[in-house]
């Protein structure tokens, strides 16, 4: 396949950035995305130009590491699926595919595609997790026993890698998907009860000093999450929040 | 320098008792006091952090990804191993011992094992306190499946994601630390050096991947958690930034780096597909519970696959070759991944295999599909002998079971394997060798510890399937915090390091150098280039199988392709930005010097263990006939490299291992 890339190139945080044109040849249906930027990249530096800067490591799907905005959509227009697992059968030849960073006030750009998303962990610092000493010497863990439908769906809302898109594909850049997802795992399961209240009030209030916007339940959100974490888990967030406001 | 592998006196069982009885405790106020740097924050780093800051420690914890949340140990699939016996079917500390050190074809520490069967219960109750989702059945108690080389049900797993939430736990249990001020996080950060002070680690420098900056970091201990180098083979199951060079800059500075060559070679891997792949991604292990693997019997119908004249469910059953099965009837599929490996390479080099290239074999859940949907059936009342409805019912459950693998595979390679077999080839993922450390995970440095994928320690030459996850968590959460306690008891007086010394500054100032020179060099190749080519000459020369030949051969190529790259590498930018093939070329000089040490390891041992194939190695005849063959008599024991300037001038140490609880055997597994 032959294909026209244009490509968001920014040198660092505080320079502009533009879009810029390349081309690549004989790309092989059965590339990666990230492969077929491999391709553009070593034909770059074979050119003395610089490489497009983009992030990525585990290229299966789960490290949550890349981020890429393409034609208009987080990861690209395959579902339920990251920038690493998009495979360029995706495409056609002689496409013009348009690449650029999640662009969100809460993650400022850091080079080219690269985008900052330590504002998340600074979400879960704020409180997620259950604070137990880490000693081992904890009661059994079949002491414990948990209803396999609750377990499933907390692991279901644990799934989440982090990635960003939903932040990068909500009109008012929020990050309720993400943070639903963490406080609902919580939330359905015993051992997340004690600090319940904490956990949502403080994880909220870190959201939303991060800058991250409103959820205005438009579900863009869901419909670009490659896990599937469904808007279900921002209703639950929602009840939480709810509940502990009133306990105050 | 002698290795003093420190293995306490006394029965095998009592060992890590009577360790933790009488080693030399902290004070709580002086632990305040006293600095320790991880660097690396996957399984066996992010729990060594949270449990060191837990206990009082400042730590300072690096990683070179955005977040500590993205380490390597979060691809982790299959599951992880403990001694519960919840499923009763006879399990014990014993015996997953008992297995480990056998799985590992006896080329690991037994003292090492036997504690990490141990601990091995208190980590699952860990991590269900800290709220990691395990799998559970329905009467709500913890759900166990099997794994390759063991008869008991001992793995426990979260759906084909338990390394992400087994990561996910202790990156939490780092954010209840990072929150109260007791871990300082560097994201981005890249450890490029260790530093000695009077012989001892006292700190590392390391280069802000954002801005270049190359700074220093001082500690009165510095722990090693970075995970393996089977990237040095450039195709891997890796993580694409997954490298050697904190281990390798380790080893330049003192530590010894033990068995090299010991790389497992995973069975359930998808194949190659042409030459732009960056990477190779693993499909579980726990697939072999429910899939069995085969070939074609006859030659014609791997032809007629080829040609795609013919589907692989018109095979008829009796004209398939279940060679595992056939070979190995009382472990069948489930036999470990060296064997299971070597079996299928057995297969396609005698020209069985089922793809184009001639380097896949078939995992197939037909079957499954069919007993579950049966199963199910009978259950809910259905009529058993609707096919339609069987296999309905059959692939619901396999999708309950391994549905994020089927999706991903279907991605990969555009074929629904709920319909038609998988196709799967070996492929390089784990590696047993690494930087030599003794019974308190010390390295030959004073100060300087090493846990988790990073060290040689527990699994020998083959590592059973779902013991890293455990061997890291174990390392971190509850072997660490006490072995390097006893050694920062005396440290207790020392106050804050500094910085400034004549050490830090020529550390700092090497690391520059090389810095300094990629970026200048202006050659005409580009890094991925040499890399490409490294892995190549270790895939086909020291990969699988080997002979003295290849390795041979294998040695003075790698040699040249050093002096190549350090001639003609082209790195572009500069070091004061975000430069990713900055990064690379540091990563791949250092596979460039490992890779060398790799082979020359490998030459040395002349014998056949785990996944390390000699091919002049191999029974002859008797039951064991074409099996590898081991060398208990001149190799049991740990090569142990020190550096001496160039990987060929490196010495070796031999740890002679000692097995008093366990009584050599070919390990078979008919
Ligand atoms: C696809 C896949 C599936 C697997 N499935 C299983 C399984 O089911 N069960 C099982 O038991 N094992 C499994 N394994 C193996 C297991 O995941 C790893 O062995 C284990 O997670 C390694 O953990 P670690 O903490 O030692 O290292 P890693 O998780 O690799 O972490 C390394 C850390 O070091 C950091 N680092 C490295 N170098 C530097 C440097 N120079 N400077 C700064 N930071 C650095 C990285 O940023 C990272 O934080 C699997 C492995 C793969 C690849
Ligand atoms: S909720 Fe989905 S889109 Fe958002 S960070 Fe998590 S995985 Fe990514
Ligand atoms: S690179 Fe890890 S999710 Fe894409």
């Amino acid at each position: 396949m032959n294909l026209t890339l244009k490509i968001w190139r920014q040198k660092n945080a505080s320079d502009k950035g533009k879009m810029v044109d390349y081309k690549v040849t004989d790309i092989s249906p059965d590339m990666s995305f990230l492969e077929m930027l491999d391709v553009l990249n070593e034909q770059l530096i074979n050119k003395d130009e610089e490489p497009v800067a983009f992030d990525h490591d585990c290229r299966e799907g789960i490290c949550g590491m890349c981020s890429l905005y393409i034609n208009g959509e987080a990861h690209g227009p395959d579902r339920g699926v990251t920038t690493c697992q998009l495979h360029m059968r995706m495409f056609k030849d002689g496409d013009t595919i348009t690449i650029e960073p999640f662009r969100a006030t809460a993650f400022p750009v850091v080079k080219d595609l690269i985008v900052d998303r330590t504002s998340f962990d600074r979400i879960q610092h704020a409180g997620g997790f259950i604070s137990v000493n880490t000693s081992g010497n904890t009661i059994d863990a079949n002491t414990i026993p948990i209803n396999k439908h609750d377990a499933d769906t907390a692991f279901d809302s644990a799934t989440c890698i982090g990635c960003g898109a939903c932040v990068a594909s909500c009109k008012n850049s929020s990050a309720m998907l993400f943070v639903g997802a963490k406080v609902s795992q919580f939330a359905l399961l015993p051992q997340g009860q004690i600090e319940a209240t904490d956990r949502v009030l403080n994880m909220v209030k870190q959201m939303d000093d991060e800058g991250f916007g409103n959820c205005t339940n438009t579900g863009a959100c869901e419909v670009e999450c490659p896990k599937g974490i469904s808007l279900k888990n921002i209703a639950r967030m929602n009840s939480e929040y709810l509940k502990a406001s009133l306990k105050g | 320098m002698a290795l003093d592998s420190k293995i306490p006196k006394g029965p095998i069982k009592d060992k890590w008792t009577d360790y933790k009885n009488h080693i030399d405790l902290v004070n709580p106020a002086n632990k305040r006091n006293i600095d320790v740097i991880i660097v690396g924050t996957g399984l066996a780093g992010g729990s060594a952090a949270a449990t060191l800051a837990e206990l009082g420690y400042n730590v300072k914890a690096f990683c070179f990804q955005d977040s500590p949340r993205r380490a390597h140990s979060i691809a982790a699939q299959g599951g992880i191993n403990a001694a519960k016996n919840y499923q009763g079917d006879g399990d014990s500390t014993y015996r997953l011992f008992y297995d480990t050190v056998k799985g590992g074809d006896y080329r690991s520490r037994e003292a090492n094992v036997y504690r990490l069967a141990e601990v091995s219960a208190n980590i699952i109750d860990q991590c269900v306190a800290q709220g990691v989702p395990f799998a559970r059945e329905y009467g709500g108690l913890l759900d166990n499946r099997s794994f390759g080389g063991v008869l008991v049900s001992r793995t426990f797993y979260a759906a084909g994601q338990t390394g992400q939430q087994l990561l996910l736990g202790a990156y939490s249990a780092m954010n209840r630390q990072i929150g109260r001020g007791k871990i300082k996080m560097y994201n981005r950060h890249e450890m490029l050096d260790v530093v000695k002070v009077d012989g001892k680690a006292r700190g590392i420098i390391t280069r802000n991947l954002i801005t270049g900056e190359v700074e220093r970091h001082s500690a009165h201990a510095v722990v090693l958690g970075t995970g393996g180098y089977g990237n040095v083979f450039f195709l891997s199951t890796n993580a694409m930034g997954s490298n050697v060079t904190a281990a390798w800059k380790a080893h330049k500075r003192g530590a010894y780096f033990a068995n090299p060559c010991y790389t497992q070679i995973h069975p359930t891997c998808i194949p190659v597909s042409g030459d732009h792949q960056s990477k190779l991604t693993l499909m579980s292990e726990s697939l072999r519970n429910d899939g069995r693997i085969w070939v074609p019997k006859h030659m014609k119908d791997v032809e007629a696959i080829r040609n795609k004249t013919l589907q692989p469910k018109d095979i008829k059953e009796e004209d398939r070759d279940y060679y595992l099965e056939r070979r190995y009837p009382a472990f069948g599929n489930l036999v470990p991944r060296d064997v299971a490996s070597r079996a299928a390479k057995e297969r396609c080099d005698a020209g069985f295999g089922v793809n184009a290239t001639g380097e896949a074999v078939f995992l197939d859940f037909a079957s499954a599909i069919q007993r579950y949907g049966k199963e199910t059936a009978h259950v809910k009342g259905l009529n058993e002998n609707d096919a339609a409805l069987v296999k309905k019912l059959g692939q619901e459950v396999i999708k309950n079971k391994y549905g994020n693998l089927f999706q991903m595979y279907e991605k990969i390679v555009d074929q629904d394997p709920y319909n038609t077999p998988m196709m799967i080839y070996p492929a390089v993922h784990y590696t047993m060798g690494g930087v030599w450390v003794d019974y308190n995970l010390m390295t030959t440095v004073p100060g300087l510890y090493c846990i988790g994928e990073a060290n040689f320690s527990d699994h020998g030459a083959n590592r059973l399937g779902a013991s890293a996850l455990m061997q890291g968590l174990a390392d971190g959460y509850f072997v660490l915090p006490y072995t390097i306690g006893d050694y920062l008891s005396d440290d207790i007086r020392t106050g804050p390091i500094s910085t400034d010394s004549k050490e830090f500054e020529d550390a700092e100032k090497e690391v520059k150098k090389t810095l300094d020179f990629f970026v200048t060099n202006k050659g005409s190749h580009s890094v991925d280039y040499f890399h490409k080519k490294l892995g190549k000459i270790m895939w086909n020369k020291v990969g699988m199988a080997r002979n003295v030949k290849g390795l041979t051969e294998a040695i003075s190529e790698i040699k040249e392709l050093r002096a190549e790259f350090w001639k003609d590498v082209k790195v572009p930018g500069t070091n004061e930005e975000y430069n990713e093939e900055l990064a690379k070329a540091g990563r791949v000089a250092d596979f460039l010097e490992l890779g060398e040490l790799f082979a020359k390891d490998a030459l040395n041992r002349e014998e056949s263990c785990g996944g390390h194939f000699r091919e002049d190695a191999v029974e002859l005849d008797g039951e064991q006939k074409g099996e590898a063959k081991r060398d208990d008599e001149n190799f049991a024991y740990v090569a142990a490299w020190e550096y001496k300037g160039e990987p060929s001038d490196a010495v070796l140490h031999k740890e002679e291992l000692e097995f008093k609880d366990i009584e050599l055997k070919q390990r078979s597994y008919k």
